[in-house]
């Protein structure tokens, strides 16, 4: 690995890739195919795993005046990857996305290697795997994984009617064993899903994938079915902006700094002239990770999608670019971050 | 027994690549993780360009492995969750042992359906063809066969519900532990007896780390004790033939006790497996007598030095309280009285110590 220091253990290498492959035959979502451009062979991955692509900043003026970065599930074989394959819905104009769908067979592109945050549980006694749209993609992967190791696995799609990403892989896992079903209206899934939520298994994981609404109506059945949060896992990639939150106030470096809302703790800092690493400044490469304290009564909005489950009940840490305080009443400060 | 005979003298490539633990006159626990694959220079030689180590010792140390789980089973544990961690730890190895010594192991993709590999270790004559996930294309349990082919031992800890737990492994020269026994624990349960790091919070930082650590990252560090004798298998379960040694090797004369007292030194690495999550934790041992150590000055001082000033906590832990006083008065007058001769021209130059 590249030359590394300290326990962050955050450090990922930096690959150099080129699109040899793309497909658009779903309207809005573009699948590609990457492979290491000098024909290296590329990292294997834990089934769930994302890479984060650096996207350049756009001319000067436009939607995109500044490099960002985007995080895409990895949705091709896992254990010994010849290429990576990614799938991308078009959002908003002139974001990251929108770069993706203009990129051709040839372009290069830089990626941070894949990250695990979303990985199946070995002495599970069974996968339920519920993705909506695009929400789907680190599904596919977990499918694969379960497929060639034998393990009991369940997948359901929602999606609109014809547009389906990752058809033809499911239909091959389908018929290689895996339980595949496809829903195109939310009443038959919320239908299906109370069904499905008090059918399992004892000791069966739940991974849900999809836009925000999908995935508190999943997390509620299951919370309502008397599912223990321990066994709900939930990833959120592809999903529409944040909102600006409420005003709120930290304590750094010995002074105090104010957030408005629709400003970020990240840019407060900045504009305090007190620097933090950082790259995509949307919560998912973890570059900008800062030690913080809750004080008595205080809140911690973490809306990363870096940090795991308990990292994120531990209170410890927030990523500066997204993660938010909710104004306490009374305390001098309602965070506290240590640089 | 073992302990009893004096090891004539050390091959070269053992001095040359030992593991020296100090960089202080004295020595505390910490969470000393760094970044592996990258060689540490020492006054005599080098380690820790790889994650496994090949030595002279490969061929004796595997066949004594064999013979301990042979006579006790309990020392290779899987969980039956970690099956799929151990085909991945299987595959890791080899490749480790591949790019270690491209010379003499050999592992090729034939078809990448299955997939399908081919492994040659010149070292032991095997060749097999085999597929990820069969177990009937491979002579043993992937785990169990991979051990018979390094000279680590290797504990596989499954990560669930953010805790770490030790759910599978091959460790036949456990230092003073049992595997049998620390199966299915839980990182902290597993380093329960340890004193001071649960307070001063090494334990709980390791743990961190260890429940961040990705795919495709490698980190290491190094631990140590005393052994009497060139004993690798000091394990729990065998203390009525080595527990004794250690109050023996008080009565016997200067030159036998240079020569049986042995620095251990495990070097340990860390990674993340790709297909299953599980974490692999390695644990390489070293064994160098008092002997070799005084050949190297920065060596033999630096020993003294931290065997004078540790703890007496660390010490009774560490099972050494008996005799660290004798090895670090043996390590000071030997200057005076023995003068070994050097591994090397370069081994006397102090100024390289590390
Ligand atoms: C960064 C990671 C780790 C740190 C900092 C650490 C630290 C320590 C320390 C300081 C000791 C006492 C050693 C001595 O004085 O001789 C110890 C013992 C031990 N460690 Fe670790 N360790 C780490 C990882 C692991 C892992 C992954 C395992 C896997 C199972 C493990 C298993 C053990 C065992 C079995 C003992 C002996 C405990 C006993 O006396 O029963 N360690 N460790
Ligand atoms: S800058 Fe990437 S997580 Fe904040």
């Amino acid at each position: 690995m590249a030359g590394t220091t300290g326990m962050s253990g955050s450090v990922r290498e930096r690959l150099r890739l080129v699109v040899v492959a793309l497909d658009d035959s779903v309207p809005g979502i573009r699948s590609l195919v990457l492979a290491d451009a000098g024909g290296a062979p590329l990292p294997p991955f834990t089934p769930g795993s994302h890479v984060v692509l650096e996207v350049p900043a756009g001319p000067p003026g436009s939607a995109r005046p500044r490099p960002t970065a985007n995080a895409y599930s990895l949705t091709g074989e896992n254990a010994h990857p010849l290429d990576y394959r990614i799938s991308v819905l078009r959002a908003r104009e002139g974001g990251g996305s929108a770069w993706v769908h203009d990129l051709a067979v040839g372009d290069r592109v830089t990626a941070l290697g894949p990250r695990s945050g979303f990985a199946p549980v070995q002495r599970a006694a069974k996968h339920l795997l519920l993705g909506a749209g695009i929400g789907v993609t680190p599904l596919v992967s977990h499918l694969r994984s379960a497929v060639r190791w034998g393990r009991d696995a369940e997948l359901v799609h929602l999606h609109r009617s014809g547009a389906g990403a990752h058809a033809a892989d499911l239909a091959e896992l389908a018929a290689r064993g895996a339980r595949v079903t496809t829903v195109t209206d939310r009443e038959s899934f919320t239908a299906l899903l109370d069904d499905l939520l008090r059918t399992q298994p004892f000791g069966t994981h739940l991974y849900c994938c999809g836009p925000a609404g999908f995935m508190e109506l999943v997390t509620a059945a299951a919370a309502r079915s008397g599912w223990p949060a321990s066994r709900v896992h939930t990833e959120s990639f592809g999903v529409e902006a944040l909102d600006p939150g409420a005003p709120f106030q930290v304590a750094v470096a010995g002074r105090t700094v104010e957030v408005p809302a629709g400003t970020s703790l990240l840019e407060a800092l900045e504009d305090a002239g007190l620097a933090v690493p950082n790259l995509c400044r949307q919560g998912v490469c973890g570059e900008c990770r800062v030690s913080v304290t809750v004080p008595e009564g205080g809140r911690l909005v973490h809306r990363d999608l870096y940090l795991d489950d308990d990292e994120k009940r531990a209170g410890r840490c927030a990523m500066a670019c997204v993660s938010r305080a909710l104004p306490t009443s009374g305390a001098a400060a309602d965070l506290e971050v240590h640089l | 027994m073992t302990a009893l005979s004096l090891p004539t003298s050390t091959a070269a490539d053992l001095l040359e690549g030992f593991p020296f633990p100090f960089s202080h006159d004295s020595y505390r626990y910490s969470t000393n993780v760094e970044p592996a694959r990258s060689p540490v220079a020492t006054p005599v030689g080098q380690w820790g360009a790889s994650v496994v180590t090949v030595d002279s010792e490969y061929h004796r140390e595997l066949a004594e492995r064999a013979v301990l789980l042979e006579r006790d089973p309990s020392r290779y544990g899987v969980l039956p969750h970690m099956e799929v961690a151990c085909w991945d730890a299987m595959l890791v190895l080899l490749r480790e042992l591949a790019s270690a010594r491209p010379d003499a192991f050999h592992l090729d993709v034939v078809d990448a359906e299955g997939p399908t590999y081919r492994w040659r270790n010149d070292l032991l004559g095997i060749e097999q063809t085999f597929v990820v996930g069969r177990r009937e294309t491979l002579p043993a349990e992937p785990l169990a066969w991979a051990c018979q082919q390094v000279q680590e031992d290797v504990v596989l800890l499954d990560q669930r519900s953010g805790e770490l737990y030790g759910d599978a492994g091959v460790v036949t020269f456990a230092a003073d532990w049992s595997f049998g026994f620390d199966l299915g624990m839980t990182f902290l349960e597993i380093h329960g007896p340890v004193p001071r790091v649960h307070a001063e919070g090494v334990i709980p930082r390791a743990r961190e780390f260890i429940l961040r650590l990705q795919p495709g990252q490698v980190y290491r560090r190094t631990n140590w004790t005393l052994t009497v004798g060139r004993r690798l298998d000091v394990a729990t379960e065998t203390y009525p033939e080595w527990g004794p040694d250690r109050a023996m090797v008080l009565h016997v004369d200067d030159d036998a006790f240079g020569h049986l007292v042995h620095l251990r030194v495990e070097v340990q690495h860390l990674l993340r497996l790709p297909e299953s999550g599980a974490v692999m934790f390695l644990i390489r041992t070293h064994l160098l007598p008092l002997a070799d150590i005084a050949r190297v000055p920065a060596w033999r001082e630096r020993t003294a030095a931290v065997l004078t000033e540790l703890p007496q906590d660390m010490a009774d832990y560490k099972g050494i309280a008996a005799y660290r006083s004798r090895a670090a008065a043996w390590l000071r007058d030997c200057t005076s009285t023995t003068t070994p001769a050097p591994a090397s021209p370069s081994a006397l130059a102090p100024e390289e110590s590390r």
